[in-house]
Order: structure tokens, then sequence, then C-alpha cells
């Protein structure tokens, strides 16, 4: 769960740098990559690495990586976006959250090959180019919707999703719909009235 | 995790020949080397913990078909390709309107997130979590054929009381299942020996001597679409369920209940009850209690007691007995106070 250490001895920034171009494919590995297609000349094997593209936070990131390698992985490890935390890594805190295609979802449960193609967001993609607050984080922060913090950024995301599926009519829909992100802390009843505020907002733009 | 080849084939055809192998019929699907996958919800988990152990995953997202995402809505059925997300049917205002049980069975299952990567046909077949199933180290009948059941003399608070076999007592925890099986909803199925349909009932097998065979599905054969009768009693249809906390659990207990009712007199009920067995369990004892009587406490209790009658209990499960009946006399009356 400590920050990426890229296996080639690389800087993350340089890492980063490399993984944004418009390079077809990272020069960060010594493995061959194949794209992950039924016909090919060489059956695939199983340790072989998977070429994937993907939107993340409107950029495209040209990838190759073990199978195995779960979205949220791939996000901390691999792109270097570590706002989006790793709780049980089973599916059942919530704390992975992220948006595939604007769904939330659970991004330590997806493989992060299957997202080919895909526009992920996460919590880094939230605030604008000049540092305006997306309405869901300043009502967090309006009402100190947090304590230690961990869960945040997969509470927000799930807020974002719970908001714009029409599930926060009421606070009761609202404790329904974000059950899935757990809080240590509890601080649910200052989160409820984060997206109750964040809803009301986002009602009127 | 082992290392695994993961692949995208671009129709169910494909999808089938890729998956097929002479002795499929002899593998049970879980066992098998390839496995499909759609939202990974529960295969995903089950590869963290080394229980699933797959050396080829087929990713069925690139399936061309349209007819998988769709729901179709006809006057006599509702349609689910396998494929639509159990967020989506939970928040289709017709799927409500017309058949709630459907509705809520979706709707107080998972979480908002992993409803919306679970496929419908992934829900029906998600394997158990039985504490002594996850964790690789215990026996267990069902993962390790005839390693015995460290449930049995173990933490079984969790476990079923119906269905149970002294090969395993692991729970089936899927809510939408319990739905289907109590409204004879079919599931159409295609392999490389031809295209089947069977009752939703037919689906799922109860442990007996041989838990690890879990599904009347051979290794090759994919679910591509459930189809639910709609009938008199689907618009009086309810859901409930009783968890430890609020939301975001499991079933302790639950019951599906679908009433065809002539005035206070039932005419036809549909019961299901989940938390509780083995299998997506149709309680038709306690229908056949309360056709054609009228439906009050004394009769709702009598076919809760029905429903319960062969329970067999562990040291840390028999509260599910008591709590199941109440579940299910409560399902009852609230159902029976809808409109129908």
């Amino acid at each position: 769960m400590s920050d990426a250490k890229i296996s080639s001895g690389l800087s993350r920034r340089m890492f980063m740098t490399a993984s944004v171009s418009a390079a077809a494919v990272m020069p960060l590995v010594n493995s061959p990559t194949r794209a992950a297609q039924p016909a090919s000349a060489k059956p695939a094997e199983p340790r072989d690495l998977s070429a994937v593209s993907m939107r993340i936070n409107k950029q495209t990131y040209n990838l190759a990586l073990d199978n195995r390698t779960s979205l949220l992985d791939a996000l901390r490890d691999h792109v270097g976006l570590t706002g989006t935390k790793k709780g049980c890594d089973h599916g059942q805190c919530g704390a992975c959250t992220v948006l595939i295609d604007g769904k939330r979802v659970l991004s330590c449960l997806s493989f992060a090959v299957m997202n080919q193609g895909r526009e992920i967001t996460t919590v880094e993609g939230l605030a604008s180019a000049d540092g305006d607050l997306h309405p869901v984080q300043q009502a967090f922060v309006d009402h100190d919707a947090f304590q230690c913090g961990y869960c945040t950024p997969g509470q927000i995301m799930s807020a974002i999703g719970c908001i714009n599926e029409g599930h926060a009519g009421s606070e009761d829909d609202i404790r329904e719909y974000m059950s899935g992100n757990l809080c240590r802390c509890a601080a649910y009843p200052n989160i409820v009235a984060a997206i109750v505020q964040a809803r009301d907002e986002t009602r009127r733009a | 995790m082992r290392p695994f080849v993961y692949e995208r084939p671009t129709s169910v055809s494909t999808a089938i020949a890729m998956a097929s192998r002479p002795d499929a019929v002899h593998v049970p699907p879980t066992g098998a080397d390839t496995q499909f996958i759609v939202g990974g919800t529960n295969l995903a988990d089950y590869m963290k913990l080394g229980v699933a152990r797959p050396e080829r995953l087929l990713d069925l997202n690139t399936l061309a078909e349209p007819a998988l995402r769709q729901i179709r809505i006809d006057d006599d059925k509702i349609r689910f390709g396998a494929l639509v997300r159990m967020g989506e049917a939970a928040d289709n205002n017709d799927v409500r309107r017309r058949c709630p049980v459907l509705a809520d069975s979706l709707k107080f299952a998972a979480s908002g997130q992993l409803r919306n990567m679970a496929s419908l046909g992934g829900n029906v077949l998600q394997r158990t979590r039985c504490e002594y199933f996850r964790e690789i180290s215990w026996p267990c009948n069902k993962r390790e054929p005839g390693s015995g059941c460290a449930a049995m003399e173990g933490s079984n608070r969790q476990h079923a009381v119906l269905g149970t076999s002294d090969a395993c007592i692991a729970t089936y925890h899927g809510d939408f299942a319990q739905a289907l099986v109590a409204l004879d909803a079919t599931v159409d199925v295609e392999g490389p020996r031809g295209r089947r349909t069977l009752t939703f009932a037919k689906l799922h097998k109860r442990p007996g001597e041989t838990p690890d065979i879990e599904t009347d599905l051979a290794a090759d054969e994919l679910i591509t679409a459930i189809e639910v009768p709609l009938a008199q009693w689907s618009s009086r249809s309810r859901y409930l369920k009783i968890r430890d906390r609020e939301s975001y659990a499991f079933a302790l207990a639950s019951a599906a209940v679908a009433l065809d009712m002539d005035g206070e007199t039932v005419r036809s009920a549909r019961i299901a009850l989940g938390g509780v067995a083995t299998v997506p369990w149709r309680a038709r004892e306690a229908e056949d209690v309360l056709q054609g009587k009228v439906l009050d406490e004394a009769t709702a209790q009598e076919a809760a007691e029905a429903a319960f009658a062969d329970a067999r209990p562990r040291e840390h499960n028999a509260f599910k007995i008591p709590l199941g009946k109440r579940t299910l006399v409560r399902a009852l009356l609230e159902t029976r106070d809808m409109k129908g």
C-alpha cells in the first residue's frame, strides 16, 4: 500500500512523462507485450503483458500490464495517481471507488486490462484547472465530512455517482445508496449533509 | 493469484468455442481452466483469495449481440439480457411497476458500485461467502472435494438450515435468485451442444455429496438471458431482507413473496427464502398451506412453520429458524396489504 516503486528504477515523474506520451507502448518493460486479441500468431501465455489504453482524467495512458493488475493498482502503482485508496482490496469498503464511463465502480475488483478504451475519472480529475473544487469536494470541506480522510476519495467519487444516478433524493436514500462506502471514523452524518448540499448545488447548476 | 491469459471474444458463439473442451461436461464450471468474466465482482475477489484459479479469462463485455444488454418488457414477460447490470435492472421503472420483487431484490443487494459492475447472468452464479470456503487453509468439500467441512463444527452463524447435507452447509447468498425462483423464471443457456432453456429452479444444485458441483451448467455453457413470466401475482410482490446492518450486508433471512389474491383469499402464492438455504429456495410447502385460505397472521404463521419444518440447525445458526419464520410472516402480510 506504500507508494509505488517503479521496477525499472525510473522516477515516477519520468514514468508519468513516458506513459502520458503518445507512444503506443511504454518503453519500461523488458518482456514482450501483446494486444489482447484471440487471433494471434503465437498463442498467448499467462505471463504475457497486455497492452491497454485508457483515458484517465481526460489524458490517454498506454500501459503494458500483467493481466492480474487491478485497475486500482494500475492507477496507484503504474500511473502514479495515489488519490484512489486501497482499503480492503476485496470490494467491501468502497475506498477505491472511481468512475468508469461516468458510473461509480470499485477499481479493486476490475482488472485493468478489462478497461481498454474506457474513460476513468479519479479524485484527481475533479477540480478544475484553476483549482476550483468540484461541488462535492467543496461540500465535504464545508461540512467537515471526514476525520482521518482515508475513505474520502472513495466517498466523494461514490457521492458523485449517487447524485448522477438520481439516488440522492432524501437522506434515507443517500444512506441506502452510499452504504458501499465505509467510514471507520463514522463521519456519516456529515457525509450525508455534504451530499445534500452538493445535490442541491448540482440541481441548481 | 495464478497468472492468466486474457481474451476478448466478440460473439456468444466465439466465446463458447473458446471455452469449449472435450471433457467440459465432467468439469464443474467453477473448476474450469477457462472462465467467463463480466463484472468480476465475485470472480476477481475469489481469484485474489486463491479460491478461483483460472488460467484463462474470457471477457464477455466485448460480445456484440445487442440483446445481451437489453431489458425487454412484454405484456406477459420480462426478458433480461445476461449482460444487463444489476443497477440498471433495479432502476428500471417498468420492472419496478410490473414486478416490485425483482427490483427490490436487486436494490437491496450489494452496493451501488457493485450493482453497476455485476451482470445479472453473473449475479445468479455468485458463489457462497462461507468463511471456510473463502479461506484456502481450511478444509472445504466445495472448494476441495473430499477434504471435509470446517463449518460443521466451526463458526456457522451465517450458514444454511435448509437444503444442507453432511458434506456442506454453505449458504447461497444471492437475492435476485430468490425472486427468480419464486416467479418460475427460466434461463436461456448456449453451449457447443446447442441452446437450451431451463427453469431457474433447476439452475442451482443442492450440495448433497458433491458440493463442488453448484449448477446444472457445463464449463462451456453461457447464460444469455433470464426470462420472468408476468402473471396475476407479479405486481403484488415484495422482497423483505433482514440483515445484521440495515444496508450492504448479506441476508440473515429474506423472503420473496408474490400473491394472487381474490379479496382476502389466496388464489396462488409464490414464496422463496434467502439467507437460510444452500440454494435459491422455493418454499412450496408454505405455498400449499396458503392456497385457498384467508391470509391473516394465523395462516401466515402456519405457512412459515411449514417452510421450516425440515430445517436442520447447527450450533450457531439455530436463530435463523425463528428469524426466517418471522421474516416470512411479515413479508406475507406486507405483500397482502399491497395493491394488486
